[in-house]
């Protein structure tokens, strides 16, 4: 029949991959927030890689007839009471909270999509259960949950990571079991269904990709929570061991000097405060970037 | 064309209990409340024919193709496909046969997965064709229904409505299903795109042999398109005939009404009469006697009592007039 040979010579389609290809690159840098959080986070990164080679000094080592100083051509922002330089301090903290952040949130990323999808998919008793531990942990202030485990399991960057993991595994499943009930309900996952595919197939590639963004987003909120939560740690003593450099525990060391030497504790602040807002524009950015609506 | 029935209806019911929690009925006294969303249908579709099933919003089409599917159990009755039954709980074998087409191409494509991914998931798991096969069984699938190779590696983000309408299509037939169900296919889609997804389905018919029931809520999409049209009205068949005699010769008030409200250029004559006042009855609470009296212009004092069954009136080459009217030999002419 001539029918479908008009039809087609009617409907054909343009060089849709390179006009994509184009576009989703154009979205890159017209998105202001995911540039600058790729800057901030980027530069961050790039001081807590390069820390042996940027920093001046040794951020351990005491040298105390320098302490206390004031910035100088030998020390930038100074030194602490132990003599040891602020700014070497400072970029071998980047290496100590950066990673702790960023791994801290992988953890519980992983665990609570995983249990989420599972929830929202299957639903039944185990999504009965599974939203009731939810709410129990929900009931409790983040930070207190994290400082009392902490305070449990003794000092140390091995129980920080254990218990932000357990305590914040349920933002996540509560975040991705919420968006599989949404998405299990489009036509696409019935049509997935009546093409025979297993439930593993069908939660893994085609419900997942789809609610993952969320989880991202919220990720990247939770790492400057994270950071917080370690500075927090640090400043309460019972975070990172000391002497590593750590900027919470920088910040504890400094404030008893606000009054004479206010850098020592200002100082490593607004660096918690930029990293913070680097990470979170970075999140705003990849959400716009992430968006369904991006990808046409 | 055989006459062969590929897939039966047999007798098929749906309710839902929308009771409230036990408690409360207990407390206040309530009995249950069921919704009747089919009740009794029965229905055949013969091999490559184009059956349309017709009738308004709530009238239990899209329950019917989701029982159809194996996406809801069926209260009662059971569909039955090349003479044996088929459950409800389907295996990969037994889902591969019935494919769907859904109502709104922009919910019914993943959008993450190129056209290329979706179908050679689909090809691959049922091993349609030889693995080495697989792209030029995509190329095929997408040249069937009139798009070119471009469009495998783009997302559905990139179409517009009719073409991922056609997707849809060539997504339900990379299985190479016996029946397909098209669920109100061309509704949501501009008028002058609705015209070339029926002329989609019509060569697809005419080229495979397919096997359709086409859903719309509107007779004006169906009468070029299918052989032969059934009219459901809450929860029941109510006239079934082939598409010529269905509009020649329409022996059930409610398929007048849908004849009649197809808008025509021109048209001064006293069809509006016809046209059913108000909403269809409560499906919590059917009337007695035949469902459509309330409504119905014809209405006589045995209409209000009987419940009328599905009975054949007359055979026109090979095809059966069934009306579930008390009056389908003597309607008259005009109210």
């Amino acid at each position: 029949m001539t029918a479908a040979a008009e039809v087609k010579s009617r409907f054909v389609g343009r060089r849709r991959a390179r006009r994509r290809s184009a576009r989703s690159l154009r979205a890159w840098y017209r998105n202001p927030s995911l540039m600058a959080g790729i800057v901030v986070v980027g530069a961050l990164v790039l001081v807590a890689v390069l820390a042996p080679v940027l920093a001046p000094y040794d951020p351990i080592k005491q040298n105390l007839p320098d302490a206390l100083q004031d910035p100088s051509s030998a020390h930038w922002l100074g030194t602490d009471r132990y003599g040891r330089d602020v700014l070497s301090r400072l970029i071998w903290g980047a290496r100590v909270d950066l990673r702790i952040g960023f791994l801290a949130v992988l953890i519980p990323f992983v665990i609570g999509s995983v249990i989420g999808a599972l929830a929202g998919y299957f639903g039944g008793w185990f999504d009965a259960v599974v939203m009731r531990v939810v709410d129990v942990f929900f009931a409790f202030p983040f930070l207190v949950m994290v400082i009392t485990l902490v305070f449990v399991l003794g000092a140390g960057e091995t129980s920080i990571y254990l218990a932000i993991a357990i305590v914040s595994w349920v933002a996540y499943a509560k975040i991705v079991r919420g968006e599989v009930l949404v998405v299990k309900e489009h036509d696409y996952v019935t049509g997935a269904r009546l093409g025979g595919l297993s439930d593993r197939r069908i939660l893994f590639r085609h419900i997942t990709p789809n609610v993952l963004s969320q989880a991202v987003i919220y990720a990247m909120s939770d790492i400057v929570m994270d950071i917080l939560a370690i500075v927090t740690l640090g400043y309460l003593g019972i975070g990172v061991t000391p002497p590593t450099a750590e900027w919470g525990s920088m910040i504890l060391d400094g404030q008893e000097f606000l009054t004479t030497h206010w850098l020592q504790a200002t100082i490593p602040g607004l660096v918690v405060v930029v990293t913070s807002l680097g990470v979170s524009w970075l999140g705003d950015g990849l959400a716009d970037l992430m968006s369904p609506e991006q990808r046409r | 064309m055989t006459d062969a029935p590929v897939l039966e209806v047999d007798d098929v019911a749906k309710t839902y209990d929308v009771s409230a929690p036990l408690l409360q009925r207990l407390f206040r006294q309530q009995q249950r409340t069921l919704l009747t969303a089919l009740d009794g249908v029965d229905l055949e579709l013969r091999r490559g024919e184009i059956l349309a099933l017709v009738g308004e919003s709530g009238s239990g089409k899209s329950t019917l193709a989701n029982i159809l599917v194996g996406s809801l159990p069926a209260t009662r009755g059971q569909v039955v496909q090349d003479g044996s039954a088929i459950p409800a709980r389907r295996d990969k074998e037994l889902s591969r046969r019935i494919q769907m087409v859904f109502q709104d191409p922009y919910s019914s494509l993943n959008p993450r997965l190129t056209v290329r991914a979706m179908l050679s998931e689909l090809l691959r798991v049922h091993d349609i064709v030889p693995r080495s096969e697989v792209r030029k069984e995509c190329l095929r699938l997408v040249s069937l229904v009139g798009l070119d190779e471009d469009a495998l590696d783009a997302y559905p983000g990139q179409f517009s409505g009719g073409q991922r309408q056609r997707i849809a299509i060539a997504r339900a037939l990379a299985v190479r299903p016996d029946v397909l169900i098209a669920d109100e296919p061309v509704s949501a889609l501009d008028v002058s795109v609705q015209a070339t997804i029926l002329e989609l389905f019509a060569s697809l018919r005419d080229e495979l042999g397919l096997t359709i029931l086409f859903i719309a809520h509107n007779l004006a999409v169906v009468q070029h398109l299918c052989q032969r049209v059934a009219v459901m009205y809450l929860g029941r068949i109510v006239e079934v005939a082939g598409t010529d005699e269905i509009f020649a010769n329409p022996r059930h008030p409610y398929t007048r009404a849908l004849i009649a409200s197809i808008p025509r250029m021109g048209d001064t004559s006293g069809a509006a009469d016809l046209v059913p006042e108000g909403e269809p009855p409560s499906p919590y609470d059917l009337p007695t006697g035949c469902r459509y009296h309330p409504r119905c212009p014809f209405a006589e004092a045995q209409c209000r009592e009987l419940d009328p069954s599905l009975r054949p009136l007359s055979e026109s080459a090979g095809r059966v007039h069934l009306s579930a009217c008390l009056r389908a030999s003597d309607l008259p002419e005009s109210p």
